[in-house]
């Protein structure tokens, strides 16, 4: 455990220093919703969006985008480039099994994800008065099932290419599927209902983030899926997973 | 009993035989060279012992343990340095040495390593700025930094300048003379002369030959080469007509003469004699190099 810890502190120290990857994945969110009300047709209250504004719905895809972006993105290309370059190989020669860094990985990318929805809270509760999640409990099991399920989606990616470019190259499609489903590129309620629907079980599960937000509780149907795709991409990434 | 015993090693992948039937022991405190050809199976060898590998067949004893089912205990005691594994770029020489410390249970100051290892004014350097050279013997820090009784270490040298190459064997002479018993995978002669107490050849997947460095030269029946520049107009036959030399013949105005057994005597014996001086003498002998190439170069061209 002590171990653990010790790879963890180092694991976070060196994602810090890629400004490029961990910073955008942290700060981009708050940054998009800073520059999104600063519009003032974007904080009117509309009946679009049931009496709220556009940067209170719009949140959600806040979130998306950390989310793939961490998951998509930078969890595989530190592992796909850890397994390339021999790092686990060289941590297989220790006394310490290799998946105590793909242990440390997963946690440090959930603190970022953390550390990036926290800040977008407050800064929206702080700046545009958007209100924070009604229920939390839900809102949190929202989030960590919908992580859960696009973490998942990565290290398959990662299991089943053979070099970080690679599995890149297969999340890619991934990634770009995640944020447009999750509204990112475009608003969902402009999106045509099938499609929204469609977005409701693509992982992160945008529309049970919503639900937890702005009132109400998320659909069990919309978190069971989540659970689904993360337990069973999951279970495949591990059994997929090559240390070499 | 010996500190690394492998009895008729077999490791096949998935298109070809690695491994055909290797056996050698090692003893404790010894340096133990494994010397082949590139492909030889040589790291296959190493990673088996070091447990990284699992055997198909045959039987491998390190300290006693077995490396697949003692793999933990296995771990704590025994050092690799791989070939080409590297540590994430950013993290810094004092991280890593301190990270992997942590993982054994009775580390080596990792301070006194960087200073042995001429790494103390490095410490603060993130991985990827550090050259070649210094890498390399990061690499050799983080094998030690457990305390091991064995060292296996994977083409320590390979791309490093002359000096640097010479600095590192000094460095494992010192690891040895505090006990440490290393294996060593190479496929530098020089590297395996200056440094190991015996050498198993490996070739095509078998042990050709397994000997000390010089028992190995020693059994390559290979001629030597005088080569010089007489003083004075010299008559071939002169030489020619000694029973220990087998050829005379001349390049520009030096003359190279072969010959067997006491043949260097015999010529300078006889350009006394005639009052001749040989001008730029230069002896060439049977080296590992000529022992290695007669050990696997021969089943090649069969």
């Amino acid at each position: 455990m002590r171990t653990f810890g010790k790879i963890a502190v180092i694991e976070f120290k060196l994602a810090l220093r890629e400004i490029g990857t961990s910073f955008v994945a942290v700060l981009f969110p708050t940054v998009l919703l800073l520059a999104l009300g600063a519009v003032p047709a974007l904080r009117h209250h509309d009946a679009v969006f049931g009496g709220q504004r556009f940067i209170d719905v719009f949140c959600p895809s806040l979130v998306v985008i950390t989310l793939s972006f961490l998951g998509l993105n930078t969890l595989p290309q530190r592992l796909g480039g850890y397994r390339e370059k021999g790092v686990l190989r060289r941590l297989s020669t220790t006394p310490v099994h290799p998946a105590a860094l793909l242990g440390a990985q997963l946690l440090i990318n959930v603190v970022l994800a953390s550390a990036a929805v926290v800040l977008l809270m407050v800064t929206g509760r702080i700046v545009f008065d958007v209100r924070l999640p009604d229920n939390l409990f839900a809102f949190g099991a929202a989030f960590l099932l919908g992580m859960a399920a696009l973490f998942s989606l990565g290290l398959i990616g990662v299991a089943i290419a053979p070099t970080a470019k690679a599995a890149t190259g297969i999340l890619m499609p991934v990634f770009l599927l995640t944020m447009f489903f999750g509204g990112v590129y475009l608003p969902r309620y402009m999106l045509p209902n099938f499609l929204a629907r469609i977005g409701d079980f693509m992982p992160p599960g945008v529309q049970a983030l919503q639900d937890a937000w702005t009132g109400g509780s998320p659909q069990p149907l919309h978190l069971l899926v989540m659970a689904a795709i993360a337990l069973v991409t999951g279970l495949g990434a591990a059994k997929l997973f090559r240390w070499e | 009993m010996s500190i690394i015993e492998v009895r008729n090693l077999h490791k096949v992948y998935r298109d070809h035989v690695a491994v055909q039937d290797v056996s050698f022991t090692v003893e404790r405190g010894e340096i133990f060279g494994i010397l082949g050809p590139n492909g030889a199976g040589k790291t296959t060898t190493v990673e088996c012992v070091g447990g990284l590998r699992h055997a198909d067949g045959g039987t491998i004893s390190v300290l006693g343990l077995d490396p697949v089912t003692d793999r933990d205990e296995l771990r704590q005691r025994v050092g690799m340095q791989l070939q080409e594994s590297e540590l994430p770029e950013r993290i810094k020489v004092w991280e890593a040495l301190d990270l992997y410390s942590s993982f054994y249970r009775e580390p080596a100051d990792w301070e006194q390593l960087l200073n042995l290892l001429g790494l103390a004014d490095k410490r603060n350097t993130a991985f990827k700025k550090l050259s070649g050279g210094q890498k390399q013997r990061l690499s050799i820090a983080l094998a030690l930094v457990g305390k091991p009784e064995i060292a296996i270490l994977d083409e320590l040298t390979t791309g490093l300048d002359p000096q640097a190459r010479r600095d590192t064997w000094q460095l494992i002479e010192n690891v040895r003379d505090q006990g440490v018993t290393i294996l060593l995978v190479t496929h530098f002669m020089e590297e395996a002369e200056r440094l190991c107490d015996r050498i198993a050849v490996i070739d095509t997947g078998r042990v050709v030959a397994l000997d000390t460095p010089a028992g190995l030269v020693s059994t390559v029946d290979v001629e030597q080469r005088i080569r010089f520049r007489p003083s004075v107009p010299l008559d071939d036959r002169l030489l020619a007509d000694l029973p220990e030399v087998t050829s005379v013949h001349r390049t520009g105005t030096q003359i190279v003469v072969t010959g067997t057994g006491n043949v260097l005597h015999a010529v300078t014996s006889v350009l006394a004699r005639n009052q001749i001086v040989a001008a730029d003498l230069r002896v060439e002998q049977a080296s590992l190099d000529d022992a290695f190439v007669e050990l696997t170069g021969r089943k090649n061209n069969n």
